[in-house]
């Protein structure tokens, strides 16, 4: 129930969020209608980073009580993570053909994201592969936790390795370019993704008990 | 010495003693070695310059590529060997295994490593001696990081199906920042660098050195329940 109206919610919310990044928000100067894919790329990335949060308290969660219902918000909060993951590294993608004039670059921000995909992508993996349902639960914690531990690492090494994404724009007092209406629908649209991750995490929950109960 | 340290080294020891009886790892990761070397060598070509500026790459994906190959058999030939109760009913604090495990680990792949050394000595011409001392550091703190996840996963993939392919596709990703790290420290060595100069870079082996034993130590209980 509560889940339905997260996903009405969420679809009210991309509903608002799409009519702004097309309707409301002005064209961007410099860089044209390409900027108006900041509006799915910026959130994507967001409920990424929110859902390996979500994984990693999950999976400490689990292996502290061995609650059953935790091990599920992991396993669906990894799942939807990587999904938005992918998307944000594609949507950035698209941007950086004409912004940059490269698909792909080894820029700092750019390949920590990329290394978070193939570490969850590890973790539903090995999901998949360990026969015992309790047993799997147990080692996905296990690497959920150590994944999440790694992400500071991850984003120093590469940081140190090589930069040159645009820092980021929002939440820095010297950053005052930002025209409010561009950072409203840039909000609207967090909102509204958070919102879908929640309802996907919620949806994926109950597919997860429903196979379990159908597998016991 | 406390009942922890020791039940850590009886199973270092335990390691030990089959490795230097049995020397079934370590002679085909010798031989490994060798044609890895073949195989850098036929793969880059003559070029000696090109061979230069890759070394402290190759070098690191030589110890890596043995690396899983030693690590993913550490917990195998428990399996393998019927060991694996033994290890469950073992008394006390699981992690103790853990450190054996990693001790264990941690030698043999410093031998192998040091033979790799060697070998690049030979055949392309590094001059392993001039820099020896910090060589050795960040060879020492690489390993220890690696081999720390690298035992915990191996663990972890004995019981799994495939775990020839799942044991890298976990370890490697999270490794990054270790094979960032000793590579441009490794550069540094080998261009004659003064240390200082890469102390970021070894602070972030040392941070990922602490993290991964840590973290190593308190999950291995939850890998080892049956």
């Amino acid at each position: 129930m509560l889940t339905r109206v997260f996903g009405w919610l969420a679809v009210a919310g991309l509903a608002v969020g799409l009519v702004m990044s097309f309707g409301v928000a002005p064209r961007e100067l410099t860089q044209g209608n390409v900027q108006r894919i900041m509006y799915v790329h910026v959130p994507a990335a967001w409920v990424a980073y929110l859902a390996f949060v979500v994984v990693f308290a999950a999976s400490l969660v689990y292996l502290a009580t061995r609650r059953p219902g935790a091990d599920r918000v992991a396993h669906a909060s990894a799942e939807t993570g990587v999904v938005f993951t992918g998307l944000a590294i594609a949507a950035g993608s698209i941007w950086g053909k004409p912004t940059w004039g490269t698909w792909w670059t080894w820029d700092a921000r750019l390949t920590t994201t990329a290394i978070l995909f193939v570490i969850y992508l590890g973790y539903l993996l090995l999901r998949g592969m360990v026969d015992d349902h309790e047993r799997g639960a147990r080692y996905a914690a296990v690497v959920g936790i150590i994944g999440a531990l790694d992400i500071p690492l991850v984003h120093f090494s590469v940081l140190w390795w090589r930069t040159l994404h645009q820092p980021p724009s929002v939440g820095r007092p010297e950053a005052s370019a930002m025209d409010p209406i561009i950072l409203v629908t840039l909000l609207a649209n967090v909102v509204a993704f958070t919102l879908l991750y929640v309802y996907f995490v919620g949806k994926g929950v109950r597919i997860l008990r429903r196979r379990e109960e159908a597998l016991a | 010495m406390s009942a922890f340290a020791r039940r850590a080294f009886i199973v270092l020891w335990k390691d030990f003693a089959i490795e230097r009886r049995s020397k079934e790892t370590l002679n085909a990761l010798a031989f490994f070695a060798l044609l890895l070397l073949f195989l850098f060598q036929f793969s880059l070509g003559s070029d000696r310059e090109r061979l230069t500026a890759a070394l402290p790459g190759l070098l690191w994906l030589g110890f890596v590529l043995s690396g899983l190959l030693a690590l993913g058999r550490s917990f195998v030939i428990e399996r393998e060997n019927d060991c694996w109760e033994g290890l469950l009913l073992a008394p006390g604090d699981k992690s103790a295994i853990f450190l054996g495990k990693l001790g264990g680990n941690l030698l043999l792949m410093l031998a192998v490593e040091t033979l790799i050394l060697l070998l690049f000595g030979v055949f392309f011409n590094v001059d392993v001696g001039a820099s020896l001392g910090p060589l050795a550091l960040i060879v020492l703190l690489g390993t220890i990081g690696f081999a720390a996840l690298g035992t915990l996963f191996a663990a972890m993939t004995a019981h799994v199906r495939a775990r020839e392919l799942l044991f890298p596709v976990l370890l490697l990703p999270v490794q990054v920042p270790v094979l960032l790290a000793t590579v441009k420290a490794t550069e540094a060595a080998l261009t004659g660098a003064p240390l200082a100069s890469v102390a970021h870079w070894l602070g972030l082996l040392v941070a990922a050195d602490v993290v991964y034993v840590v973290a190593g130590l308190l999950t291995f209980d939850f890998i080892l329940e049956p």
